[in-house]
C-alpha cells in the first residue's frame, strides 16, 4: 500500500540520522532531535516530531551523523519492559482491558479536533471525510469490543467425542503476548488504533509504530497514546527504517502489518527467525466490474465514493480500476463526470473535498503512471496536476495497454482506467490473471453474473452493488489473501487476531478403559476400531467380544 | 529432476486454475478414495509403519490409522455445512443488504509431514486440504522411508493425479519445493526447519501453518486415592512410551511431583511398565523403536552425563542393532543438562521434583512454550490457574495424547511450538480463505454518504454508525439539534 516506506527499504544506505544544529527541548526526559533525510528521486520533505523517541524528517542539508535515536539495544530494553508488564499479568485481566478501551474512547472524544488537524496537516482530508472514515471507525470497534469483551473471552465449550468419554471440552482465548503493530500513512490514524484495540481487548501489551511519511499524525498517536494510555504496556515508537529494522530484530509474539507488499516480505521474514506469526493487510488493484443493466447514476455514485471520496484513492480497497463492456464504456463514463461534477464542482482542481497526494515522491510516481507513452494519450477526463498543492484531478482513462505500469502496479491515487471487454465473464478472467486483489466489487442486476462472480474471481473481500462498505461491516473479517496479505480482523476478528485459541481438555479419573493400553491384542484393536467409529453399539459388541469388522 | 518439479508444479497449478477441485463432487470423490485406500492397505500400512518404526499395529491403528478414518469420515459427513457460505449479521447502515462468508480455496498446498507418525501426519493435512477444494503436493519424509514410498506408489492409483501428487525426497527435493510459489504451505517437524520454510513462504507472501514441538511436562499432584494414581501412572506411562517411544510431538516429555510424592511415583510407573510391557519390554514388541541412528545416538548421548547417568532409576539399556531403547525414567536430572533443556522425542522421562506442585506454574512458564501441558490432579484451584496463568498450544487434564483424537478441539501450537491449528473443522479452515461478500441493491442509498460534506450528514452517518436508529429518524426530520461544528481550515 504505501510505497514510499516500501521504498525506503529498498534503499537503506539512503536513509541516515543526522544531527540537527539546535537542539529541540518538548521536555520529555528522553528528549534530543534528530534529523532525518530521505533522498527519494531527488524528493525529500520535512516535519518534527516531538516524542520520547524522537526521530523527525527535514528538508535541511546533512549535518554531522550520529547514533539513530532509537537502535536494536534500545528496542530491546523497551520490549524486555513490556515482556515483564505482560508476565506480571496486569495485561489479562477483563478490568485492565476495559480501561484501556474506555481510554482510547475517551481520548478520541476528547481530542478529535488535534486528530482531524493532524490529518489535515498530513493529507489535507476534508474533514468530514477525516472524521468518517478515521474517527467514527475507531470509535465504533471501541464501543463494540467494550460491549462484546465479555463474550468473547468466554471459553467456548466444545463437544466432546465417544473416543474422549467421558470428558468435557473447551477453547480458551488467551493472549499471544507482545506484540507489534507496523501501521501506514494513507488511514494513520484509524489503522494504527483498529489493530490496537483488537490487541488490547485480547490482553496483549503493545508497541505501535505508526507511518513516518504521516508524521503529523504519528506524532500526535505518539503523545496522546503516552498520555491517555498504560505506559506500561502500551508504547508508541516513532520513526522510519532504521527504527523499523530495530523493532523487527526483536522477538514478538505477533506482527501485524498494515502496508506494500515488499515490506510485508520483509516483515515475514524477520518475523520467521523467531517463529512469530504473522497478520499481512497489503493493497492490490481492487476491480469494479460494471455491468450495462445497473441503475446508473447509483451505481456512479458509488464507484466515486469508493474511489475519489475515499482519501482521493489513497486507499487499499479504494476502486483501482473498472471493468464493462465496450458498448457501455461511455454511458458509465458520461455518467461517472457528472457525479464528480456535481461533488467536486466543475473544476475539481480546487475542490476541497479531496485528501491531496501524500507527498512529492507519490505525486511524481502517479504523474510518471499518466505520462507514459501508451497511456497519456488514452485520458478521457481529467489530467491535471500541480505539484506544489500535491493535487491531480480525478482522471478518467480508457483502454490503456493490459501491460502498462498503470495497469500492473497498485494505483493508489485518483487515476481511474476503464477496461473494456467483450462480455463481461472475460472480465472475471482479467481479475484472476493478475495477483488476488484485497477487494473486488461488482455492479450488475444479473442475479446469474452475480453468482458467478462470487464463485470464480478471486478476492480478501467483495461488494455487489457497492463499493468499501464490507469494511464497515463489523460481523465480516477484513483481510487479503496471496498477494493482498493473510489473516484479518475487524470486530471479533481483530479480537481473535491476537488471541490464541488454547485448547483445553477435561477428564475425570473414571472410565479408564484397558484398550488403549499395551499389551496390545487383536481384541483391543477391534475395540479402537468401535470407539474411534463413534457407534455405541459397535463397542458394546467389542467390549463383550463379539465385534467382528 | 529440478525441471520436472516445476514441470509438475506447473501441471498442478493448472488443474487448479480450471477448477477441477472447486466442486464439491470432486472433494467428495477424493476424501472417498482415501478412505478406500486406508480400508484397502491397512496391512501394508502396518507393515511399513513396522519396517519404519517397529509400531505394534494396534499402536498403529489407535494412531494413525484409526484417527485417519474418523477424520475422512467426519470431512465426508460434514463437507457440505463446512463448505457452504454463512450470513454475517449487518448494521443498520447497510439496511436492506446482505453480507456473507463464502469459503473459497487457497489453491496450490504443500503439505511437508514428518517420520514419526508418518502417515497420520501426511494425511491428516491432506484431508483439510482436499475438503478445502484444493490441490495438494505432499512430501512425506524421507526419514520413515516404507511409508513414504507406500504413499508415493499407492496413494496416485486412488486419487487424482492431476490435482494431488506424493513427491519423494529429502532436504534437496525440500528445499527446491521451497522454491516454487505456493498458496499455502504446512509444515510439521522442528523449530529450525520451521524457521526455514517461513523464511522461503515470506518470500512468497505464502501462509504458513507450522506444526512444531517442545517440552510438553505433565503435573502430576500427589492424587490420595490409590485408583486414581494407578490411572494417572498409566495414562503418563502409556502415553510415553506407547505412543511411538515418546517420538511424538505431543508426548510428555517430563513429568513434575512433589519431592514427598516421587518414590510412590517412581514404584507405581515402575509396576506399570511391568505390566504393560512385561520384565522384557524388547521382547513384547509393544514399544516402537528409535527412526534411525542418528536420533539413537542423540538419545544415547543424553543420557552418557554422569550426573544424567546417575538419575536414571529404571531402565537405561540400549540396543543399537536394533535402535532400541528401554522405556527409562530418571529423577532429578539436572536442569542445565542437554536432557532438561532439549526436546527429548525419545522414550525417556525425567522426573523433576518440586517442594510445591504450584510451583509446576513458574517451572513452565520459564521455558518456551509447549504444545501441550497436562495436569494430573483433583485441585480445582490449580486446575483455574494452569489454565489462565500457563500458555500451551492445548491443556489436558488427567489425560494425555487423547486431545489428538477430540475433532472438535483445534489442535496447534504457541510460540516455540509453533502458530496455526488444524483437526476436524479447523483443518478445513486452515485451507481456506473466507471472503467476506456484502450484497447491495440499487433501492436505498443513504445520500449522506457523499460528499460534498456537511454537519447534517455527520450526524445522520454518526446515528446510523451508532445504531441509533431514533436519532437517525430525528436528524432526517430535522429535529435533532446540530452537535458541533468544524473549523479546521
Amino acid at each position: 500500500m504505501p510505497i514510499v516506506s516500501a521504498a525506503l527499504f529498498k534503499h537503506p544506505t539512503t536513509t541516515r540520522c543526522f544531527r540537527s544544529t539546535s537542539i529541540v527541548g518538548v521536555g520529555l526526559l528522553r528528549t534530543f532531535t534528530y534529523r532525518h533525510t530521505y533522498k527519494i528521486n531527488q524528493v525529500s520533505f520535512s516535519n518534527s516530531i516531538p516524542s520520547s523517541y524522537y526521530c523527525c524528517a527535514t528538508l535541511s542539508t546533512t549535518m554531522e551523523e550520529v547514533k539513530p535515536a532509537f537502535d536494536t539495544d534500545e528496542a530491546a530494553v523497551l520490549v524486555n519492559r513490556l515482556r515483564k508488564t505482560f508476565n506480571s499479568g496486569k495485561t489479562k485481566s477483563y478490568e485492565w482491558r476495559i480501561s484501556q478501551l474506555e481510554s482510547i474512547s475517551k481520548m478520541v472524544d476528547e481530542k478529535e479536533k488535534q486528530i482531524i488537524k493532524a490529518l489535515h496537516e498530513d493529507l489535507s482530508k476534508p474533514e468530514l471525510e477525516a472524521y468518517l472514515s478515521e474517527i467514527l471507525m475507531v470509535k465504533s470497534s471501541c464501543t463494540l469490543a467494550l460491549k462484546e469483551l465479555k463474550q468473547w473471552m468466554m471459553p467456548k465449550k466444545a463437544e466432546t467425542s465417544l473416543a474422549t468419554y467421558p470428558s468435557s471440552a473447551e477453547i480458551v482465548s488467551e493472549p499471544l503476548g507482545v506484540v507489534l503493530v507496523i501501521s501506514t500513512w494513507n488511514y494513520p490514524f484509524s489503522l494504527s488504533l483498529e489493530p490496537v484495540i483488537g490487541a488490547i481487548a485480547a490482553g496483549n501489551a503493545v508497541v505501535l509504530k505508526p507511518s513516518e511519511i504521516a508524521p503529523a499524525t504519528s506524532s500526535l498517536l505518539s503523545r496522546l497514546l503516552g498520555e491517555y494510555m498504560d505506559q506500561s504496556a502500551i508504547i508508541v515508537v516513532e520513526g522510519a527504517v532504521a527504527e523499523t529494522s530495530a523493532l523487527l530484530e526483536q522477538k514478538w509474539d505477533k506482527i501485524f502489518f498494515t502496508g506494500g507488499a515488499r515490506v510485508g516480505r520483509i516483515v515475514m521474514a524477520a518475523a520467521a527467525k523467531n517463529l512469530t506469526p504473522v497478520t499481512l493487510e497489503l493493497g492490490g488493484k481492487c476491480p469494479a466490474i460494471v455491468d450495462s443493466n445497473v441503475n446508473l447514476q447509483i451505481a456512479s455514485r458509488r464507484i466515486v465514493a469508493g474511489k475519489w471520496v475515499c482519501n482521493n484513492g489513497q486507499a487499499c480497497i479504494g476502486v483501482d480500476y473498472i471493468i464493462t463492456t465496450k458498448e457501455f464504456a461511455p454511458k458509465l463514463i458520461e455518467a461517472l463526470v457528472s457525479v464528480v461534477e456535481e461533488i467536486f464542482g466543475k473544476d475539481p482542481m480546487e475542490s476541497k473535498e479531496r485528501s491531496r497526494i501524500i507527498n512529492s515522491f507519490h505525486f511524481l510516481r502517479l504523474v510518471n503512471l499518466l505520462d507514459e507513452d501508451k497511456v497519456s494519450n488514452k485520458i478521457v477526463y481529467g489530467g491535471q496536476r500541480d505539484g506544489s498543492q500535491l493535487q491531480i484531478a480525478p482522471t478518467i482513462l480508457l483502454d490503456v495497454p493490459e501491460d502498462s505500469l498503470i495497469m500492473q502496479e497498485e494505483i493508489f491515487g485518483p487515476l481511474l482506467p476503464i477496461m473494456t471487454v467483450e462480455r463481461l465473464e472475460d472480465g472475471f478472467a482479467m481479475i484472476n490473471r493478475k495477483p488476488k486483489p484485497l477487494a473486488a466489487y461488482l455492479f450488475s442486476d444479473d442475479e446469474h453474473i452475480k453468482r458467478e462472480f462470487v464463485q470464480n474471481v478471486y478476492a480478501g473481500g467483495m461488494a455487489i452493488n457497492d463499493t468499501i462498505l464490507q469494511v464497515t461491516v463489523t460481523s465480516l473479517p477484513f483481510g487479503g489473501v496471496g498477494e493482498s496479505g493473510m489473516g484479518s480482523y475487524h470486530g471479533k476478528f481483530s479480537f481473535d487476531a491476537f488471541s490464541h485459541k488454547k485448547a483445553v481438555l477435561y477428564r475425570s479419573f473414571a472410565g479408564d478403559s484397558p484398550t488403549r493400553y499395551p499389551p496390545y491384542t487383536p481384541g483391543k484393536q477391534k475395540q479402537i476400531k468401535a470407539l474411534l467409529s463413534g457407534n455405541i453399539f459397535k463397542i458394546i459388541l467389542a467390549l463383550l467380544g463379539w465385534f467382528k469388522d | 529432476m529440478e525441471k520436472d518439479l516445476g514441470r509438475e508444479i506447473t501441471e498442478i497449478r493448472e488443474c487448479y486454475r480450471n477448477g477441477n477441485t472447486k466442486p464439491i463432487a470432486w472433494r467428495r470423490s477424493q476424501l472417498q478414495a482415501l478412505r478406500s485406500f486406508l480400508l484397502d492397505y491397512e496391512i501394508q500400512i502396518f507393515r511399513a509403519l513396522n519396517l519404519d518404526l517397529g509400531k505394534h499395529y494396534v499402536e498403529a491403528f489407535r494412531d494413525e490409522v484409526g484417527i485417519l478414518k474418523k477424520s475422512v469420515n467426519l470431512a465426508l459427513k460434514d463437507l457440505k455445512r463446512w463448505s457452504a457460505s454463512t450470513k454475517a449479521k449487518l448494521p443498520a447502515i447497510a439496511l436492506l443488504s446482505y453480507a456473507e462468508l463464502v469459503p473459497e480455496p487457497l489453491g496450490l498446498i504443500l503439505v511437508i509431514s514428518s517420520w514419526n507418525f508418518p502417515l497420520g501426519l501426511s494425511l491428516e493435512p491432506l484431508i483439510g486440504a482436499i475438503a478445502a477444494g484444493n490441490a495438494v503436493v505432499l512430501k512425506p519424509s524421507e526419514m520413515s522411508p516404507a511409508c513414504s514410498s507406500l504413499l508415493a506408489n499407492t496413494l496416485p492409483k486412488y486419487l487424482d493425479n492431476q490435482a494431488i501428487k506424493v513427491i519423494e525426497g529429502g532436504p534437496a527435493v525440500g528445499q527446491q519445493l521451497l522454491q516454487q510459489k505456493w498458496d499455502k504451505i504446512f509444515f510439521t517437524g522442528s523449530a529450525k526447519v520451521g524457521r526455514m520454510v517461513m523464511s522461503e513462504a515470506a518470500k512468497n507472501l505464502t501462509p504458513v501453518t507450522l506444526e512444531l514441538g517442545g517440552k510438553c511436562p505433565a503435573v502430576l499432584d500427589s492424587l490420595s486415592w490409590s485408583w486414581d494414581k494407578e490411572v494417572a501412572v498409566k495414562r503418563i506411562v502409556g502415553a510415553k512410551y506407547g505412543s511411538c517411544a515418546g517420538q511424538a510431538c505431543i508426548s510428555i516429555d517430563y513429568v513434575l511431583v512433589e519431592k514427598s510424592f516421587s518414590s510412590t511415583v517412581v514404584e507405581l510407573m515402575k509396576a506399570m511398565i511391568r505390566t504393560m510391557y512385561g520384565d522384557n519390554p524388547k521382547e513384547s514388541h509393544s514399544v516402537a523403536r528409535i527412526i534411525n541412528k542418528h536420533h539413537f545416538l542423540r538419545l544415547k548421548n543424553l543420557l552418557t552425563d554422569q550426573k544424567v547417568k546417575d538419575c536414571i532409576v529404571y531402565g537405561g539399556s540400549t540396543d543399537e542393532d536394533s535402535l532400541y531403547i528401554e522405556p527409562t525414567i530418571l529423577v532429578d536430572p539436572p536442569l542445565e543438562s542437554a536432557i532438561m533443556a532439549e526436546e527429548i522425542f525419545g522414550p525417556l522421562l525425567p522426573i523433576i521434583t518440586l517442594d510445591k506442585i504450584e510451583d509446576s506454574i513458574e517451572f513452565i512458564n520459564s521455558r518456551p512454550k509447549p504444545l501441550a501441558i497436562y495436569a494430573f490432579t483433583k485441585d480445582e484451584v490449580l486446575r483455574k490457574r494452569m489454565v489462565s496463568e500457563t500458555s500451551s498450544g492445548s491443556v489436558v487434564f488427567n489425560d494425555a495424547i487423547i486431545q489428538f483424537a477430540a475433532d472438535t478441539l483445534p489442535f496447534g501450537g504457541i510460540g516455540e511450538s509453533g502458530f496455526g491449528k488444524y483437526h476436524g473443522k479447523f483443518s478445513f479452515d486452515t485451507f481456506t480463505h473466507y471472503k467476506a461478500v456484502a450484497r447491495r441493491s440499487f433501492f436505498t442509498d443513504f445520500w449522506y454518504r457523499f460528499p460534498p460534506w456537511n454537519n447534517h450528514k455527520l450526524e445522520l452517518l454518526e446515528d446510523t454508525y451508532g445504531f441509533d436508529y431514533f436519532g437517525l429518524l430525528l436528524v432526517i426530520l430535522g429535529l435533532k439539534r446540530s452537535r458541533k461544528t468544524f473549523h479546521v481550515n
